[in-house]
C-alpha cells in the first residue's frame, strides 16, 4: 500500500499550466527524489501536496486519507511535512526554540519539546548550537535547523525541497548521510533535488517533471539516460547529438 | 522558574511602595506607570509576541471603560463584577476583530488600517448611541470604599493595578514557556514554514487577539475607577493606542519586562514635559510621537534591545568555538 | 424620500469633493504602488500643507489658486527630504517599521499643531469662496467646481509623468521589481525620496483647492486620512484610476450617506466600506497587487 498517492494533479496560474495531470506513487521508507529543469513545476507539486496551494483537479490521498486542498498544519497533524527551498528560519528565536515548535506538535509540555528539540538537533548535527540565534546559522546550518524542524515533528513522510542547495561539496557529502539516517529511521523521504550526485547516492526512485508533466520515472540510473530527460534538461536534440558523439567516438 | 521569580520579587516589592511613602506625587506616579505598563503589556501579546501591529488598540479600551461605567451606573452591579465584565467584553471584541481580520489573512499594513478602522467605527457610534452617553460621556458617581473600588487612599489604586500587571506578566510569563506562545511567535517570524510544522494560524492569532483585547480592557476599567469619566474620544481615540504601542516599543517588543520599562520611560518623559512646560494640550503626543521616531531610527528593538546588543557584542568573544 | 433636486445637489457635491478626495489619495496611492508602504502621516502632511496655504493668504495676501507653484514646490521638498533623511533611515529595511515612522511623524505633526495654532478651526475668505454656480437644479459652491477641475488636472499631470517621462519609467520600474531596477543603475533611494515627494507634492496641490471650499484645524487630518485610505484600498492600492474612481466614488457615498444618516453617521458608511474591502476584497477594483 503506498504511503502516498497522486492522482491527476493539475494547477494553473493565470494561462500557465503550472502542474498537469501528474500522478505518483510513493512506498512507504522509501527515498525517492522529484528532478527537472528550473520551472518545471516541482515545488508547486509540493505546495499542492502540502496543501499550501489548491489544486484545480486530481486528488491526494495520503495514509489512506484524502487530504486534497487540506491545510498545511493539518496534514502535518497526520505526519505530512515539508521543508522549503528558501529556508525560512524562525528568526527571533534559537536553534533550540525553533526546533521546539516542530517538537510541540507531538508534545504539549515546553520542558518536553525542548528536550525532544536537543534529540532531534543531535540527528542533524546541530547539537553544538542549540543556544545559538537561528540567524546567526550559516546556510548548511539553517538547512539541517529546517530539517530538525520537521523531523521534531514526527513525520510519517518528509517533503524535502532542495536541502542540499546552496551548499558546498563538503557541506553536501556530510548531509548525505544525515537524510540516509533519517530514511533509516523510518521517515519516507521525497526529495526534490538539483544536485545529482545526491540523486544517484540515495534514491531508490526517481521521478522527472517538465513543464509540469512527468516525463520519465524509474530508477537514477535509467532515468538519467532517457533521452527525453537529457531534452529536458539540455534542450532539444541534444540527445541525438550526444548519441552521435559516442558513436564518432568510437 | 527565573522568570517567575523575578515576576514574584518585582510585585512583593512595589506592593511595599504605600508602606514606604506617603507622598501622593511618588504613589501616583507609581500608580500611572503601572496603569500604562498594563496598557503596554496588552499590546505586546498581540504586537510583540504575534507580530500583528494593531493601531486601534483603544477599541478594546474604550469597550472596558464603558463596559465598566454602564454595568455599574445602569445595572447596578459591583465595580469588581464589572472588572470581569469589562475584561470579558475586551476579550469578546478581541476576539470578533480576531476572527474577522484573520479569516480573511489580513496582515501587516492592512490588519493595522482595519483596527484604526474600528476604532473609529466604535467612536463614532459611541458618539450616537444614548446609553453611552453619546458626546457627553458617562460620569460614575463619587463613592468611595473599597467594595466600591474607589479608594479614599491611594495606595488601594496602586495595588489594584499592581494585581492586574502581576497578571499581565504571568500571562506574558505562560506565553514565554508554553505551547501556545511557541506556536504564537512562530506564527509571527515565519507564518508559512508555522503551518508546514502544525501550527494552526488562525487559531493562535484569534487567541493572542483575545487575550490582548481582555488585559487592555481592564486598562479600561481601571481609568474609569480613578477618573470617573469617560467619553468617545477618551474611550476610542488614538492617544491611547499609540500610549499602549508606543510603550511597548520602546522598552522592547517581544520581551516580558519591555513594556514595564517603556511605560515607565514614558511616564517619566510625561512628567518631566509637564513640569518643564505645564499642561500644554498635545505636548504629551509630541513627545511620544519623537520617542517613536527616535526608537526607530536608533533602536528599533527597544530598550531590551540594547541589553541584547551589549551582550552579543561581549558574548561573542566567548562564543569563537 | 429626499426631493429628487436635493438628492441631485447631494450627487454633485459628492462628486466634486470626490474628485479633491481622490486627489489626496492619489499621492497614496504612488507611495504605496512604489515603496509598498502605508504612509500614516499622509493625513497629517494634509494637514500641514492646509494651514501652509491659510498663512500664505493671511498673512502674505496670496491667493490660494496663485499659490500652487509654491506648495506643490514646498511640498515635494518636504517630501522628499522626510523620506531621505527619517523614513529611509528609520526603516532598516524592515516594512513593519516604516509603518511605525510614518506613525510616529503623524502623532508628531498634529500634535505640534494642536500646540502652535489650538484646536480652533480656521477658514479664508476670499471674493469667491461663497461664489455659486447653479447646475441644473443644483446650486455648488464655485470653489468646489474649480477644486474639481484642478482634481481632474493633478491627476493628468500625473499620470503623465509616470507614463512619458524618464522618472516615471524608473518609478515603475522600482515598483515592479526593485532589485532588477537597482541592477539596471537606478538609485533606488532617490526614486523612493522622488515617489514620497510627488506624493505630498499632490497634497500640496489639493490644500490649495481644498481650503478655498473647507477648513482647517489640526486634526483635519485625521478625517481625510482614513478617507483616503479607503479610496486607496477601494481603487486598488497602486492603481490612479482606481483611485480616480474610487474617490468619486466614496464622495458621493459620503454625500449621500450624511443626507440621509446625519453626518456623523455618513463617515460610518465610509469606514464600513472600509472595512468589507480590506476583508472582502482587498485588490480593490482595479488592483494589480493583491
Amino acid at each position: 500500500m503506498s504511503l502516498l498517492t497522486v492522482s491527476h494533479l493539475s494547477r494553473s496560474f493565470g494561462g500557465v499550466k503550472a502542474v498537469q495531470d501528474v500522478s505518483l506513487q510513493i512506498p512507504p521508507g522509501s527515498l525517492t527524489a522529484l528532478i527537472g529543469p528550473n520551472g518545471a513545476g516541482k515545488t508547486t507539486l509540493f505546495s499542492l501536496i502540502s496543501g499550501f496551494t489548491a489544486p484545480d483537479a486530481g486528488t491526494v490521498v495520503f495514509d489512506g486519507k484524502d487530504i486534497t486542498g487540506q491545510a498545511p498544519h493539518l496534514s502535518a497533524k497526520l505526519g505530512l511535512t515539508r521543508t522549503f527551498q528558501i529556508v525560512q528560519p524562525f528568526t527571533g528565536q534559537t536553534v533550540r526554540e525553533n526546533i521546539a515548535v516542530g517538537a510541540h506538535l507531538q508534545h504539549a509540555k515546553r520542558t518536553e519539546a525542548l528536550s525532544e528539540a536537543e534529540t532531534v538537533a543531535e540527528r542533524v548535527g546541530l547539537a553544538s548550537q542549540l543556544d545559538k540565534p537561528a540567524k546567526d546559522l550559516t546556510v548548511a546550518g539553517r538547512k539541517r535547523l529546517e530539517l530538525a524542524r520537521a523531523l521534531a515533528t514526527q513525520p510519517k513522510l518528509l517533503l524535502l525541497d532542495e536541502v542540499l542547495a546552496g551548499l558546498n561539496p563538503q557541506e553536501i557529502q556530510e548531509m548525505l548521510p544525515v537524510v540516509r539516517g533519517i530514511v533509516d529511521g523510518g521517515v519516507t523521504v521525497l526529495m526534490i533535488e538539483h544536485v545529482m550526485q545526491a540523486v544517484m547516492n540515495l534514491a531508490e526512485h526517481v521521478w522527472v517533471l517538465a513543464q509540469g508533466q512527468l516525463i520519465a520515472e524509474g530508477s537514477p540510473g535509467s532515468v538519467t539516460q532517457n533521452p527525453q530527460v537529457i531534452e529536458a534538461y539540455l534542450g532539444h536534440g541534444t540527445a541525438a547529438r550526444l548519441r552521435q558523439a559516442k558513436q564518432d567516438s568510437v | 522558574m527565573k522568570d517567575l521569580r523575578a515576576v514574584a520579587l518585582f510585585t512583593t516589592l512595589i506592593a511595599l511602595v504605600p508602606f514606604l511613602t506617603q507622598s501622593g506625587v511618588v504613589l501616583n506616579f507609581v500608580m500611572m506607570a503601572l496603569y500604562a505598563s498594563l496598557l503596554a503589556q496588552a499590546w505586546n501579546i498581540l504586537g510583540g509576541y504575534g507580530g500583528q501591529f494593531s493601531f486601534g488598540h483603544s477599541l478594546f479600551f474604550g469597550t472596558g471603560a464603558y463596559v465598566q461605567a454602564i454595568a455599574q451606573m445602569q445595572a447596578g452591579l459591583s465595580p469588581w463584577l464589572a472588572l470581569l465584565l469589562a475584561a470579558a467584553s475586551g476579550a469578546a471584541v478581541g476576539g470578533f476583530i480576531g476572527s474577522v481580520s484573520f479569516r480573511y489573512g489580513l496582515k501587516g499594513s492592512y490588519f493595522a488600517l482595519v483596527t484604526l478602522a474600528f476604532a473609529e467605527v466604535f467612536r463614532i457610534f459611541a458618539l450616537s448611541v444614548p446609553f453611552t452617553g453619546a458626546g457627553v460621556g458617562l460620569m460614575l458617581p463619587l463613592k468611595e470604599s473599597a467594595s466600591n473600588m474607589q479608594f479614599a487612599d491611594k495606595a488601594g489604586f496602586v495595588w489594584l493595578i499592581l494585581g492586574l500587571v502581576t497578571i499581565a506578566l504571568l500571562v506574558t510569563v505562560w506565553l514565554r514557556h508554553s505551547r501556545f506562545g511557541a506556536y504564537l511567535q512562530a506564527v509571527r517570524d515565519n507564518e508559512d514554514a508555522a503551518r508546514a510544522i502544525g501550527v494552526n494560524p488562525f487559531k493562535i492569532k484569534l487567541w493572542a487577539a483575545i487575550l490582548s483585547g481582555g488585559l487592555m480592557a481592564a486598562g479600561g476599567a481601571f481609568y474609569v475607577q480613578i477618573f470617573h469619566y469617560i467619553d468617545p474620544g477618551l474611550a476610542y481615540g488614538p492617544a491611547t493606542s499609540v500610549e499602549a504601542l508606543v510603550g511597548a516599543i520602546v522598552g522592547g517588543m517581544g520581551t516580558l519586562w519591555g513594556p514595564l520599562l517603556g511605560a515607565v520611560v514614558l511616564s517619566v518623559l510625561g512628567d518631566v514635559t509637564r513640569n518643564m512646560f505645564g499642561q500644554l494640550p498635545g505636548i504629551n503626543m509630541v513627545i511620544y510621537g519623537c520617542v517613536l521616531i527616535l526608537i526607530m531610527l536608533f533602536l528599533p528593538r527597544g530598550i531590551s534591545g540594547l541589553g541584547a546588543s551589549c551582550r552579543s557584542i561581549f558574548g561573542r568573544k566567548k562564543d569563537r568555538s | 424620500m429626499f426631493d429628487l433636486s436635493i438628492l441631485f445637489t447631494s450627487v454633485l457635491n459628492g462628486i466634486t469633493t470626490g474628485a479633491v478626495y481622490a486627489l489626496i489619495a492619489l499621492g497614496l496611492t504612488l507611495i504605496y504602488g512604489v515603496l509598498h508602504i502605508i504612509n500614516f502621516a499622509h493625513g497629517a502632511s494634509l494637514m500641514v500643507a492646509l494651514y501652509g496655504v491659510y498663512f500664505l493668504k493671511e498673512q502674505l495676501g496670496i491667493d490660494p489658486y496663485a499659490a500652487l507653484p509654491v506648495m506643490v514646490t514646498v511640498m515635494f521638498g518636504l517630501g522628499y527630504s522626510l523620506q531621505r533623511g527619517i523614513i529611509n533611515r528609520a526603516s532598516h529595511g524592515k516594512d513593519e517599521n516604516i509603518l511605525l515612522v510614518t506613525l510616529g511623524l503623524s502623532i508628531v505633526l498634529e500634535n505640534l499643531a494642536l500646540l502652535f495654532f489650538k484646536s480652533d478651526t480656521r477658514s479664508i475668505d476670499t471674493s469667491y469662496t461663497l461664489a455659486t454656480i447653479t447646475v441644473g437644479p443644483a446650486m455648488i459652491a464655485l470653489p468646489k467646481i474649480v477644486a474639481f477641475a484642478g482634481a481632474l488636472a493633478v491627476s493628468a499631470v500625473l499620470l503623465a509623468i509616470m507614463r512619458y517621462t524618464d522618472l516615471g519609467r524608473a518609478i515603475r520600474a522600482v515598483a515592479k521589481e526593485k532589485h532588477g531596477a537597482r541592477l539596471m543603475g537606478i538609485d533606488v533611494d532617490h526614486v523612493y525620496a522622488m515617489s514620497f515627494g510627488i506624493g505630498l507634492a499632490c497634497l500640496g496641490a489639493a490644500a490649495c483647492f481644498l481650503l478655498p471650499a473647507y477648513y482647517v484645524n489640526p486634526l483635519v487630518g485625521n478625517g481625510f486620512v482614513l478617507i483616503a485610505f479607503t479610496i486607496v484600498v477601494l481603487g486598488g492600492m497602486g492603481s490612479f484610476v482606481g483611485a480616480l474612481i474610487g474617490g468619486l466614488l466614496i464622495g458621493v457615498v459620503e454625500s449621500i450617506g450624511g443626507l440621509y444618516l446625519g453626518e456623523s453617521l455618513g463617515q460610518v458608511g465610509i469606514f464600513v466600506i472600509f472595512i468589507a474591502v480590506l476583508l472582502f476584497r482587498p485588490q480593490g477594483l482595479f488592483g494589480a497587487n493583491a
